[in-house]
């Protein structure tokens, strides 16, 4: 007998059959993920995520009896007050009793068919067709910034990059070729010699001349092989290498006047999550400005920006006046992409409107690398053209980069977001403007 | 047995522990009880692993799909909710026999599943005469070792798509694909390796031959064969359609009749373990119970060990009545331990009613001859056609049901002295894997026309097919046939055919 412990082998073993499954069921999980996203909270993202599919091209089938037809018996077990001629009437097909068990091991269950996703695979799978606009662009161009990698060793360089080791390996086996007295050696003689030095006879007087002889090579040829020679000093070396840039600040202008109800503020604050998830998946490193504005704008913390209400008109100009101020405050654009999305329910004081023009064609959309508009409505709203969508619409047909959308509802804005990211469609973002 | 030895005490097991119920286990098993077993390999693992080794079914080694991994994630889903328990141990029929053990058991939980797993099933596979026919324990391990890398080779060079679309046909054929009645020779796994490929290139100059005759052979006359030849040359009717397509599906690759022989292989493999489910758990059960009364007496267990024993016992062998919630069939546990038990009773210490009515073992005595014998020479069908004594269908109250498909159902016979023939037979019907599955064989390829493939169920006592499992498994078949193929349903008593399918390659 033997008993072996197999708790410390490789675990996992079935990660390349539950990827094949996966790869088989792509359509129905996308499916199932799809509506999934729609139905659920945004903020149970990120957690395991149980999907129901459908099971028809996951089924196995097998050429089986069939269970609905025919003569056969039952044995069954457990009889209390039958007698043989009893008659009983047929159980329902769900029901109890023989059948009830009979059908239930038919397979016929096997139609729907749930499955827990874990996070990276749910999130895989939503953003599996989706990609970032201009990400290549902005990577080329960054190369302005560096990073030293190491790049092995070289025979010069500044003393701060001594590689000590590399040279006293080298200083090593070069004393060892030129065959330099060790200094223990040397002592150890010294010692030998010291302890002779009163010696009377003369087998001990002749071994003392011939140790201190000895010594005076060793000595003479240690002084003449160096411990370090130049030759073994070795520095390490570092090259330059240009760093794709993979930070990115996503910037979340919203209007909280008064006319944005807490449905709209919902849908923003949907819509703010989802692109912060994409762009977290695409990105080292994200972080997140939050500006809102009324007739006045300012930089707030997440809570303050879905949370407190203020008064005042609308100006959406001081928006992006904030979000250049803090731009060239925190993030030059050399090191960080930069991306904004801006949600609003439309209105814009009409004199703001030439100036936001101005400002977004000169300023904000040459710094970003993806600009999108979403138009919060709320449910039962009238679907008319606003003063902001007007204004961008008109950007738009000019050409500028503006991604644009109108949402009214929760379920609408996976379908949008997906919509707006969607891999080749964001070279005209605003074709079908219509959600 | 000292106080020192006693492993009861304490619920955690280390290895120290696992080693000395063995020992102990070991002497009562094979001193005592003379079970005959091969040597074991104990293997601990996690229930990740256990998951992992339940969604292979069962097996160490195995190829890679698709199934596998829905297995797996639905197997976890319930363990994770708590809807599931996992099996305590699987054990493999291999020699070495392999038993993969939980970490999670209890002490007392690993004695009861090494005297379960490593002597009860591992002495049924090693005397099991269906095991010693129709499975290779010394070579399947290898076997499939064999198998995984062919098939991983395969989807390298073929795409994982081609492989995939292979598999999931055979896959469906699985059932299909064993041999039931005819009698083969003792199958050797380990040498298939060696000669597979004399055998494919063997295959690839001869299984022409057949097919030459199709108009596209250009000048050469188109010979015609009779009924006769062509059912001769193409081994027909054949029950096993993998076996028959391997041979003889004429646009099939090399790699792809291979794949269909390792799936074949498997099927085969499994075949008696289907066959001999409820007298296997029966002997493992059984042997389980003696040894822990054993290791009891000697005072190797200590009382709160032999408490919980019971519980789990208990549960093992619990049968709800067909009306009670929990009711899932009948359960082999209990059906196959209380067969032991009463078979032990009637030899040892038989009623008249034994007497009469099992003559052969009653009064006999040495109850474990008797058992082993059974154990030997039985599938679980043959096993209560025989054993099945009317004391325990009375204490089981066992009664038979009768649904003739259109009114009420009948109660046709209970556990009295008029019905106990009725009952021990229909019930001995109901393990008989043969008559639960459909009997398909291929009857026809139509050699001279569109080589149409055509199949035949023969229909026993009005039960069709399950009509869209059929036509899935049919378009399986037709995709690996490469021509339209055509099942027939017809009734086994008066050939007359009830419905027909048919299914064309996807191109």
């Amino acid at each position: 007998m033997n008993i072996v412990d197999r708790r410390l082998n490789p675990q996992g073993k079935s990660l390349s059959n539950r990827q094949r499954f996966i790869r088989r069921a792509k359509k129905e999980l996308t499916e199932a993920v799809r509506k999934a996203s729609g139905e659920r909270k945004l903020s149970d993202i990120g957690n395991e995520e149980r999907v129901w599919i459908k099971a028809d091209r996951q089924k196995e089938p097998q050429i089986r009896h069939s269970t609905d037809q025919g003569e056969r018996d039952y044995v069954l077990p457990g009889n209390k007050e039958y007698q043989e001629g009893d008659r009983i009437k047929r159980p329902q097909q769900e029901g109890g009793g023989g059948r009830g068990s009979e059908a239930a091991d038919d397979g016929e269950g096997e139609d729907a068919f749930q499955f827990a996703l874990s996070q990276e695979e749910f999130l895989d799978i939503f953003f599996d067709d989706l990609e970032l606009p201009d990400l290549l662009r902005k990577q080329m161009k960054s190369s302005d910034s560096f990073t030293t990698v190491r790049a092995g060793h070289s025979m010069n360089g500044s003393i701060t990059n001594l590689n000590l080791k590399r040279t006293m390996q080298n200083s090593l086996s070069r004393r060892i070729a030129l065959k330099r007295p060790r200094l223990s050696d040397m002592l150890t003689s010294a010692a030998e010699i010291e302890a002779l030095e009163d010696a009377e006879n003369a087998e001990d007087v002749e071994r003392h001349g011939e140790l201190t002889a000895q010594l005076e090579s060793q000595q003479r040829r240690s002084r003449r092989i160096p411990f370090i020679d130049p030759v073994d000093v070795r520095y390490s070396r570092f090259e330059q290498v240009p760093q794709p840039v993979t930070s990115a600040v996503m910037f979340c202008l919203m209007d909280v006047s008064g006319s944005m109800t807490e449905h709209m503020k919902d849908l923003a604050k949907r819509f703010f999550k989802l692109l912060y998830l994409f762009l977290g998946r695409r990105y080292k490193n994200v972080e997140i400005v939050f500006i809102r504005h009324t007739h006045l704008a300012r930089e707030v913390d997440e809570e303050t920006f879905f949370l407190s209400r203020e008064t005042g008109g609308t100006v959406v100009s001081t928006a992006f006046d904030e979000m250049l101020r803090v731009v060239a405050a925190r993030y030059p654009r050399d090191q960080w992409n930069i991306y904004a999305a801006q949600a609003s329910d439309g209105d814009n004081t009409a004199v703001d409107n030439a100036k936001v023009v101005q400002l977004l064609k000169q300023k904000i959309l040459p710094l970003c690398q993806y600009f999108a508009y979403l138009e919060v409505k709320d449910p039962d709203g009238r679907d008319m053209a606003t003063d902001l969508w007007r204004t961008y619409e008109q950007l738009v047909k000019n050409g500028e980069p503006i991604a644009m959308r109108k949402v009214a509802e929760r379920s609408q804005i996976f379908p949008v977001f997906h919509d707006l990211f969607m891999r080749g469609g964001q070279s005209a973002p605003a074709q079908k403007v219509n959600s | 047995m000292s106080a020192a030895q006693k492993i009861g005490a304490e619920k955690d097991w280390d290895f120290d522990r696992l080693n000395r119920a063995y020992d102990a286990i070991s002497d009562i098993a094979l001193g005592e009880l003379k079970l005959d077993i091969y040597p074991n390999q104990i293997e601990v693992i996690t229930f990740e692993q256990m998951l992992d080794a339940y969604s292979s079914v069962g097996l160490p080694l195995m190829y890679k799909h698709w199934s596998f991994g829905k297995n797996f994630a639905r197997d976890e889903l319930l363990y994770r909710h708590g809807l599931r328990n996992l099996a305590y141990e699987i054990v493999i029929n291999s020699d070495p026999c392999i038993a993969y053990l939980m970490e999670e058991n209890s002490m007392m939980m690993q004695t009861l599943v090494m005297s379960h797993a490593c002597f009860g099933h591992n002495h049924f596979f090693k005397n099991n005469n269906l095991f010693r026919q129709w499975t290779d324990a010394e070579g399947i391990l290898d076997y499939l070792e064999f198998a995984k890398t062919y098939i991983a080779r395969c989807e390298s060079r073929y795409g994982e798509d081609a492989v995939e679309a292979v598999l999931d046909a055979a896959h469906a054929l699985m059932g299909q694909g064993v041999n039931r009645y005819t009698r083969r020779k003792t199958l050797n796994l380990r040498d298939e390796e060696k000669r597979t490929r004399e055998r494919l290139e063997e295959q690839e100059r001869t299984y022409n031959e057949l097919w030459r005759s199709v108009p596209s052979s250009g000048p050469r006359s188109r010979q015609s064969y009779n009924e006769m030849e062509r059912k001769h040359l193409l081994g027909l009717p054949e029950e096993n359609i993998l076996y028959f397509l391997e041979k003889n599906a004429p646009l099939l690759k090399t790699w792809e009749r291979e794949i269909l022989r390792i799936v074949r292989h498997v099927a085969q493999y499994f075949y008696p373990q289907k066959q001999t489910k409820m007298m296997n758990e029966g002997c493992a059960t059984f042997v389980h119970y003696q040894v822990m009364n054993r290791l009891d007496q000697t005072g190797f267990l200590d009382e709160g060990a032999m408490m919980e024993f019971f519980q789990s016992h208990t549960g093992a062998v619990f049968q709800p009545d067909f009306d009670h919630r929990g009711y899932s069939g009948i359960n082999p546990y209990a059906l196959g331990f209380g067969m032991m038990e009463d078979i032990q009773r009637i030899c040892e210490n038989p009623t008249d009613e034994d007497r009469a009515w099992l003559p052969e073992i009653a009064g006999k005595g040495d109850s474990m001859e008797v058992l082993k014998d059974g154990w030997a020479n039985y599938r679980d069908e043959s096993f209560i056609r025989q054993f099945l004594s009317p004391a325990l269908m009375r204490k089981m109250k066992f009664f038979d049901l009768h649904d003739d498909g259109k009114s009420d159902l009948t109660v046709k016979a209970i556990h009295n002295e008029r019905g106990y023939q009725r009952v021990r037979t229909k019930l001995a019907d109901q393990f008989d894997v043969v008559q639960n599955e459909p009997e398909i064989e291929v009857v026809d390829v139509d050699l001279d026309g569109d080589r149409r493939l055509m199949l035949q169920h023969r229909v026993y006592s009005g039960i069709l097919t399950r009509e869209k499992d059929t036509t899935m498994v049919l378009q399986h078949l037709a995709n690996l046939w490469g021509y339209e193929v055509k099942l027939t349903e017809l009734s086994a008593q008066s050939d007359v055919v009830l419905k027909q399918h048919s299914a064309a390659p996807a191109r």
